[in-house]
């Protein structure tokens, strides 16, 4: 089974997976995540990794960020070979990148402040004033003022993410990594992490990958869908495409997962 | 390679606990490979900048003054007992007089290192191992390399630092501690002569015992943090640990038996090679 490449011609890629496998062991052999899949994320646009447990979207931003290698075939990211990157050339790639993991993966040692001040102290050589400053403006952005001498273990879920959204952006990243963002979260809280995706990519214009469960909701948000399954991949431009494919497997996921999806882009329509 | 292994239906029933064996040892080589880079790298982040002196201070405080009540009454309670022993051993032979020698040589030499580092072991060591474990499996270690940040150098190294620092001070604590339990137990208690007592130990003990002894705090320091903390940080890929939070307090029991059996090993070739 080979993934394949659709719907991202028109523009420019900004990763690329060319024949990439990744396999585990398992109890009876190796079980093959990702089959020598193919596929692009476009500049500046949003792409919506989707699929059912275990298909390997989370392993697919694992592999762009060179935590996991793959047994097979190179990930491009703007012509640069992540697989062949080891020490300060992958710390170098990363620093393009921001990563809002599945459970904000906040410090639970550090405030709330202490966080999302961290890449600033890391990267950046500011004062303590400047630190400050850039720190409680974004926390007022994602409305997280008075919260900022708390623990992660005294927020909620909502307020974690909104923390980890603001750690993964405070460095204004070209490209920035979703992992289930709204997992866990009252519909409420999911329109607003919705909101804040668009009103920061508008602002910063990142490129951004979401791994999300959250269908068809997820899919206003996509301009590229990229389906997962049994090691297969499948890309689209359009929800509606997803309901029109030849393949049994897509047509069933479309049937049990877009009820209610708009039926074609204009109607889904970005916020 | 990982923490995980199969044996291929294919191969005979015969035949599978040689394969079993073989995968044994591979991993065996694969962890063993693994855990000495990790302790290249720990080693090297304690020199790259920016350094992280308050972390390095938290850390002194967290393995070194947490550690002082209980290696003051280790200490204190093995002095008194080496005292007590120790005279009853010796008054057989009516020499009471060497009983400052007997206290001293042991204490400088073996058990001062020793006690401190296992208790420093089951104190902070396991601490350390929790900790970093946890952080792997909440992928707070991950989310440090995706923000280009050296998971050595800001989590590891300073823990390295501050037990390297700490156990040879602990060690010379407990020795000195210790050698007043003796001398309560055997002076103020017993009645041996107290100018017999440092008498004994200032004629016996020389610059060599107490440098093998510093020699020895400083490798069982060495050991104690590079196991207990390289477990936790490889807890997802130790074979046979499991998931989640069972990982974590399973890595952390066999973090601590490891590093007390190195210890132990290391004591015998030490003193073997030194003495």
């Amino acid at each position: 089974m080979t993934g394949t490449a659709e719907g991202t011609n028109s523009f420019e890629t900004v990763i690329r997976f060319e024949d990439v496998t990744k396999s585990f062991p398992g109890p009876e052999g190796r079980h093959v995540v990702l089959d020598r899949v193919n596929f692009g994320v476009p500049r500046g646009k949003i792409t919506v990794i989707a699929g059912g447990s275990g298909q390997g979207k989370s392993v697919t931003l694992k592999l762009v960020l060179g935590l996991m290698r793959p047994d097979s075939g190179r990930i491009l990211v703007d012509g640069q070979d992540v697989t062949r990157l080891r020490g300060d050339g992958l710390r170098r790639l990363r620093t393009r990148f921001g990563v809002l993991f599945q459970g904000a993966a906040l410090f639970d040692s550090l405030t709330v402040f202490e966080n999302v001040a961290l890449p600033l102290q890391e990267r950046l050589r500011l004062s303590r004033a400047e630190i400050q400053d850039r720190v409680m403006t974004t926390l007022d952005q994602l409305e997280l003022r008075g919260h900022e001498n708390k623990f992660p273990a005294q927020l909620s879920g909502g307020m974690k993410k909104r923390v980890g959204l603001a750690r993964a952006l405070q460095l204004d990243p070209e490209i920035v990594l979703f992992d289930e963002p709204t997992t866990g979260l009252d519909p409420v809280m999911t329109s607003e992490i919705y909101d804040l995706f668009v009103r920061t990519q508008d602002r910063i214009g990142y490129t951004a990958v979401i791994v999300s469960h959250d269908i068809p909701k997820i899919f206003e948000l996509a301009d590229q869908i990229v389906l997962l399954n049994k090691g297969e991949l499948d890309v689209f431009d359009d929800p509606r495409e997803i309901r029109n494919s030849s393949k049994p497997f897509i047509r069933e996921f479309a049937e049990k997962t877009m009820a209610g999806c708009p039926q074609n882009k204009e109607g889904a329509g970005k916020q | 390679m990982n923490g995980h292994s199969y044996t291929p239906s294919v191969v005979p029933k015969l035949l599978r606990p040689v394969v079993m064996l073989g995968n044994h040892a591979l991993y065996l080589l694969f962890d063993l490979g693994r855990m000495g880079v990790y302790l290249f790298s720990a080693l090297a982040g304690i020199f790259r900048r920016p350094f992280r002196y308050r972390e390095l201070v938290k850390q002194l405080h967290f393995i070194g003054t947490g550690s002082a009540a209980v290696i003051f009454f280790t200490a204190l309670s093995s002095g008194m007992v080496l005292g007590l022993q120790g005279y009853y051993s010796l008054h057989k032979f009516g020499a009471e007089g060497m009983l400052g020698s007997a206290v001293s040589l042991t204490l400088i030499m073996e058990l001062g290192p020793i006690l401190t580092a296992l208790m420093v072991t089951g104190r902070a060591g396991s601490a350390m191992c929790a900790e970093i474990g946890i952080m792997r499996i909440s992928e707070q270690i991950d989310a440090l390399e995706c923000m280009a940040v050296d998971p050595f150098r800001y989590l590891v190294s300073p823990k390295f630092l501050a037990t390297l620092i700490s156990v040879p001070l602990l060690t010379v604590m407990f020795d000195v501690v210790g050698i007043f339990g003796g001398y309560l137990a055997g002076v103020k208690l017993m009645g041996v002569n107290s100018g017999a007592f440092f008498n004994g130990m200032q004629q016996s003990v020389t610059n060599h015992d107490i440098t093998l002894g510093i020699i020895k705090s400083f490798v069982f320091a060495l050991l104690l943090v590079w196991i207990c903390s390289g477990r936790g940080y490889f807890v997802q890929s130790i074979r046979g640990a499991g998931f989640g939070a069972e990982s974590v307090s399973r890595v952390t029991t066999q973090a601590v038996v490891v590093s007390s059996i190195s210890i132990l090993i290391f004591d015998y070739l030490l003193t073997a090679i030194l003495l």
